[in-house]
């Protein structure tokens, strides 16, 4: 029998120490990432927000001033996106969930298989294809979510602009104006609000699972309309897990810049967009055009690391008031 | 049933379905217009006179070095639009990126499922968050700005803005992909795996690399496949950190220029229906369609590994 190998407490050997620790030191590389970025901004960033920085328009060819355009741009164009894409997304989530079978496209064909010859055929085929529907348009959204944002922008410039944008401005416009037909405000947040569809959808999808079954099927056996029991019984059960996904998928398209490169952002405007087929400033176009574009590098520093503050600072606040509502309410249930 | 009460509920069923298929309608819509503006390419004469396959992929300027046979030059008198330059540029900055952000997401995600204390896990999640929530624009910014800076003074490049700058940054915006996608995938593994593999006298260490890890290739794996989507597409980043030079040029050290930079760069500038633009537009549904099936993979993979595991652990 050949000598046993020399055995040693399996967790004290020095090679699996050194092992370990070489796995968390990419831990300690990643935190380390993230504090070096925050903090060079934070540094560089706050000292150059001020009151004259947030409430004025830029001067001197972007090398003085502020970026009060850029803020208020910024803010309209989420908003608008926010009006866009929040109900449709909601409601896309609230049909794929609520008012498709609930068994999945391979049950509900094979049910529709079997029931040759039986009563209520037509039914099952009705209840087959709208399962298919259903899966169809949640592979459909899961790719969407991987569309690079660019292809967004090429979209929101075929599509928005070229194709829809044109058509107003044929039936509306006399010859050779062009109102609609350009980049805009109403433009980029139609883009912008594609992007965040996803996000959207799956996340309130999410928060409508966890609304247990048997809530539905009381309300519905009390006699409620299935309206009523999404109105009164669902949508309650389910409305911070929305309103996270929400939140996560607008501050999402608020950092966004490649979708409105070239569906509204503007390099400078002395004005406040008052419509919107206005063109508008933003935060993030701003941050790009300052630092790939400025004549005066070191001068325009100060205002770019700004503009990255504040930029920076919006897309965080957003991202904390949804993980907050998370963990609020994931305390509650667990209550 | 009152009247007033069947008919909302008649209503609201068909605002539901209406948005279900808008959704998907406009799904279908960006496939379309991205297309339609390529067709050009294979069907207009005159488009197809500046700009075709044959041109993106096999035209071959004279010239002593690849850079000067292979050329992006899409305004110059007699336009010249080889791919080869700005494709060679996507898979380079793809390639740091990835070399970067695959052993640090995966070896992080394997620490914080298999050997973090409950307590440095809850910092670690919030950190993975924020770094995810970092718009590329900024990431761009700190690589064009601080980044380059600091690699430039450590290690002597020629060229500040180079393909290892871009896709270190790039790299980070990555790592928060591929460390969520593997620990879920490491998390999912039945613990009944690890007490066999205890059981058997193993350590740790062997039980997370030998029995866990493999359990957990499908997920691994399909992170690094939705990472390469996101990288070729990643814009912003790779425009300003890059150097924005169609270069053809395999060195990690020279400046470059990927497709998705190439779009942003130029279709502002561009008249629209000429051959440029439907080159530009070529690109796009060039990236639509890696990203597409890089990611159908990706999300097909984790299924089956959702069902495998629910399978094992019931």
């Amino acid at each position: 029998m050949p000598a046993p190998a020399v055995m040693t407490a399996p967790n004290k050997r020095i090679g699996d120490k050194i092992a370990v620790a070489l796995l968390g030191l990419s831990v300690v590389i990643i935190i380390a990432i993230l504090v070096v970025i925050i903090a060079n901004i934070a540094y560089h960033g706050a000292a150059a927000v001020t009151w004259e920085f947030i409430t004025q328009a830029p001067r001197q060819g972007l090398t003085a001033g502020g970026i009060m355009p850029a803020i208020v741009g910024t803010a309209a164009l989420v908003i608008l996106m926010s009006i866009a894409a929040v109900p449709l997304g909601v409601a896309t989530a609230i049909y794929l969930h609520e008012y498709t079978p609930a068994e999945g496209l391979s049950l509900a064909w094979k049910r529709f298989r079997v029931s040759k010859g039986r009563p209520g055929r037509r039914r099952l085929f009705f209840r087959a294809m709208s399962a298919l529907l259903a899966t169809v348009t949640r592979s459909a959204v899961a790719n969407l979510a991987g569309v690079p944002s660019i292809v967004f922008g090429l979209f929101g410039l075929g599509f928005f602009i070229q194709f829809i944008g044109r058509s107003i401005d044929r039936a509306t416009q006399p010859p050779g104006e062009v109102l609609w037909g350009q980049g805009s405000l109403l433009w980029a947040a139609c883009t912008l609000a594609l992007l965040t569809l996803p996000t959207v959808i799956v996340a309130t999808e999410e928060a409508l699972r966890t609304v247990p079954h048997d809530l539905r099927e009381a309300s519905l056996a009390l006699g409620a309309t299935q309206w009523e029991t999404i109105r009164r019984v669902v949508l309650p059960g389910s409305l911070s897990g929305i309103m996270t996904g929400a939140i996560l998928g607008i501050s999402r398209g608020a950092g966004e810049v490649a979708p409105i490169l070239f569906t509204g952002a503007a390099y400078y405007l002395p004005f406040l967009p008052g419509d919107v087929t206005d063109q508008f400033m933003h935060l993030g176009y701003h941050v790009l055009i300052l630092s790939t574009q400025s004549p005066d590098v070191e001068a325009t520093k100060p205002l770019l690391y700004g503009t990255v503050f504040v930029l920076l600072a919006l897309t965080f606040l957003l991202n904390l008031a949804g993980v907050i509502i998370r963990s609020r309410t994931r305390s509650r249930s667990h209550r | 049933m009152s009247r007033g009460r069947r008919i909302r509920n008649g209503i609201m069923t068909g605002v539901f379905s209406v948005a279900g298929w808008v959704a998907i309608v406009f799904i279908f819509l960006i496939f379309l217009f991205t297309f339609k503006e390529t067709i050009p390419i294979f069907t207009d004469p005159e488009v197809r006179h500046e700009a075709n396959l044959q041109k993106f992929f096999g035209e071959k300027q004279e010239g002593p070095t690849i850079s000067e046979q292979y050329v992006w030059q899409p305004t110059s008198e007699r336009p010249k639009v080889s791919l080869w330059p700005i494709i060679i540029g996507t898979l380079k900055a793809t390639a740091v990126g990835l070399l970067f952000a695959c052993p640090v997401g995966v070896a992080a995600a394997v620490f914080s499922s298999e050997f973090a204390p409950a307590k440095l896990r809850e910092v670690i999640k919030p950190v993975i968050e924020l770094l995810a929530g970092i718009p590329s624009v900024v990431m761009g910014f700190f690589a064009l700005i601080v980044l380059a800076t600091w690699l430039q003074d450590a290690f002597g490049f020629t060229y500040r803005l180079n393909a290892i700058n871009a896709g270190l940054a790039l790299g980070f915006a990555l790592v928060p992909i591929i460390y969520t996608i593997s620990e879920d995938g490491l998390s999912a593994v039945p613990r009944s795996y690890r007490e066999a593999s205890f059981a058997l006298g193993a350590s740790k260490l062997q039980t997370a690399i030998t029995v866990v890890l493999p359990a957990a290739a499908p997920a691994v794996f399909a992170s690094f496949v939705l990472a390469f989507g996101r990288a070729i597409g990643e814009t912003m980043i790779l425009l300003m950190a890059g150097g924005n030079a169609a270069l053809t040029s395999f060195s990690l050290f020279d400046p470059l220029r990927t497709l998705s930079a190439t779009i942003a760069a130029e279709m502002g500038e561009v008249v629209v229906g000429s051959a440029h633009y439907s080159a530009l537009f070529f690109m796009g549904t060039l990236l639509f369609v890696i990203t597409f099936v890089s990611n159908t993979v990706g999300v097909w993979v984790i299924r089956g590994m959702q069902r495998r595991m629910q399978g094992a652990a019931s």
